[in-house]
């Protein structure tokens, strides 16, 4: 059985490994795919549905998606730009996003996307919800206004750091990152060189003390927009 | 033919987005050419005196004087403009939409750490204007034609921006003319 197969992104043919995602394949041959909660290294989650692309004409999420044979995918179309904006506008909305004094500023993936997408103002009201901020750890500073729920902390320090320090609790709006073993993360074996910390697309989970290190202008995504690594062919 | 005027005003902002507009250097002196400006914190003029091409709006609304004069510049404006992340998002003054307005107003006058005010009595005269039960963002109050998000937008952005107004163009900011921060 061959091992290769091809399929076709917005017309153009590429050539697929069997058992890969369609977010996988694309990546390897240079077409972006915008995504939040798919990180290399991690198992697909498919959870905050930014990479939705049609395989055959039917949505599915590229991250959790396997190739198959002759398989038509549509990424970059009109229709499905507008749906992940109507996704990432929803999740400034839903959360306090206060880029401004925000440590993450200029790296932050989600901001990242908001500019690629060319997003000035979110079509919907913002929501200002309650949320906490838990800064009992020594070196880590969780802030909940912040979180979009990807689940990369969770997922990361589960099978990356082998420790299970976060899961999710609660569900629909009221869904949230708890730390497992209590209620604040100093109660946890949370330490600042898990990679759960530099997991976050975003400035909820922040190492203490190394603010505002890079200056602006040479931050990650001054100036070239996020996923400008993977259509000029680096490797992430 | 007369010149299109500008008329520009700070809200609940800082006048941090009207620094960043003097900031375009001596660009200001071809804006000067190009346009006049009307009802401005930049000559002053406490209200609009004729009907105006463009209206930049600084600021979002946090108490019912923000919410007359942002009417005042929809009524009197062809194209009104948000200028900055507090007009499109509410900003740094949106942060006490998390607390209660009650418990912000005794923060302020009677617990904080350095109040000293013996009586307790929250200012309440009828010259002050009333505070909103939470901060807005522009576009929540009235129809709002653009955004400029920053804080504060580059001069480039305004620049861009007030060009393209002027030439009867749609604003189309380039990739690193977005900023959020």
């Amino acid at each position: 059985m061959s091992t290769q197969v091809t399929i076709t992104i917005d017309g153009a043919e590429i050539t697929a490994a069997v058992g890969q995602t369609i977010i996988e394949a694309a990546d390897a041959a240079g077409v972006y795919i915008p995504r939040l909660c798919h990180k290399p290294g991690l198992d697909a989650f498919g959870g905050c549905r930014v990479c939705t692309v049609t395989a055959n004409g039917r949505p599915c999420s590229a991250c959790t998606q396997p190739v198959m044979p002759g398989m038509i995918v549509q990424n970059d179309t009109e229709k499905l730009r507008d749906f992940r904006k109507t996704l990432v506008e929803m999740m400034f909305v839903e959360g306090n996003h206060f880029c401004m004094f925000c440590e993450k500023s200029g790296g932050c993936e989600l901001q990242a996307l908001g500019y690629r997408m060319g997003i000035d103002v979110p079509r919907f009201p913002f929501l200002f919800p309650k949320r906490d901020v838990d800064a009992s750890h020594p070196d880590i500073l969780v802030d909940h206004n912040r979180c979009i729920l990807c689940a990369r902390c969770i997922r990361t320090s589960r099978d990356v750091d082998g420790k299970q320090v976060f899961d999710f609790v609660g569900r629909g709006a009221h869904k949230r990152v708890a730390v497992r073993t209590g209620t604040r993360l100093a109660d946890s074996d949370a330490e600042v060189s898990d990679a759960a910390v530099e997991a976050c697309p975003v400035g909820a989970l922040l190492k203490k003390r190394v603010g505002y290190t890079t200056p602006i202008g040479a931050r990650r995504y001054d100036h070239e927009p996020i996923g400008s690594d993977i259509e000029n062919g680096e490797e992430n | 033919m007369a010149k299109p005027r500008i008329a520009t005003t700070s809200l609940c902002g800082c006048f941090g987005c009207h620094m960043s507009l003097l900031d375009i250097d001596e660009r200001i002196l071809a804006l000067a050419e190009l346009v006049d400006f009307d009802r401005s914190p930049i000559d002053d003029i406490k209200h609009i005196s004729q009907r105006c091409r463009v209206g930049l709006i600084e600021g979002g609304c946090a108490n019912e004087e923000n919410v007359e004069v942002l009417r005042e510049f929809r009524r009197n404006c062809d194209i009104l403009v948000s200028v900055g992340d507090c007009a499109t998002t509410g900003g740094l003054p949106a942060l006490r939409n998390l607390v209660p307005l009650q418990e912000c107003l005794e923060e302020a006058y009677v617990h904080g750490p350095s109040v000293h005010n013996p009586s307790g009595e929250i200012p309440n005269d009828p010259e002050i204007p009333l505070l909103l039960n939470k901060v807005y963002p522009a576009h929540e109050v009235v129809k709002v034609d653009y955004h400029l998000p920053g804080c504060p937008p580059s001069a480039d952005t305004l620049w861009a921006a007030l060009n393209a107004l002027l030439a009867d163009e749609p604003v189309q900011l380039p990739y690193e003319l977005i900023k959020y921060d």
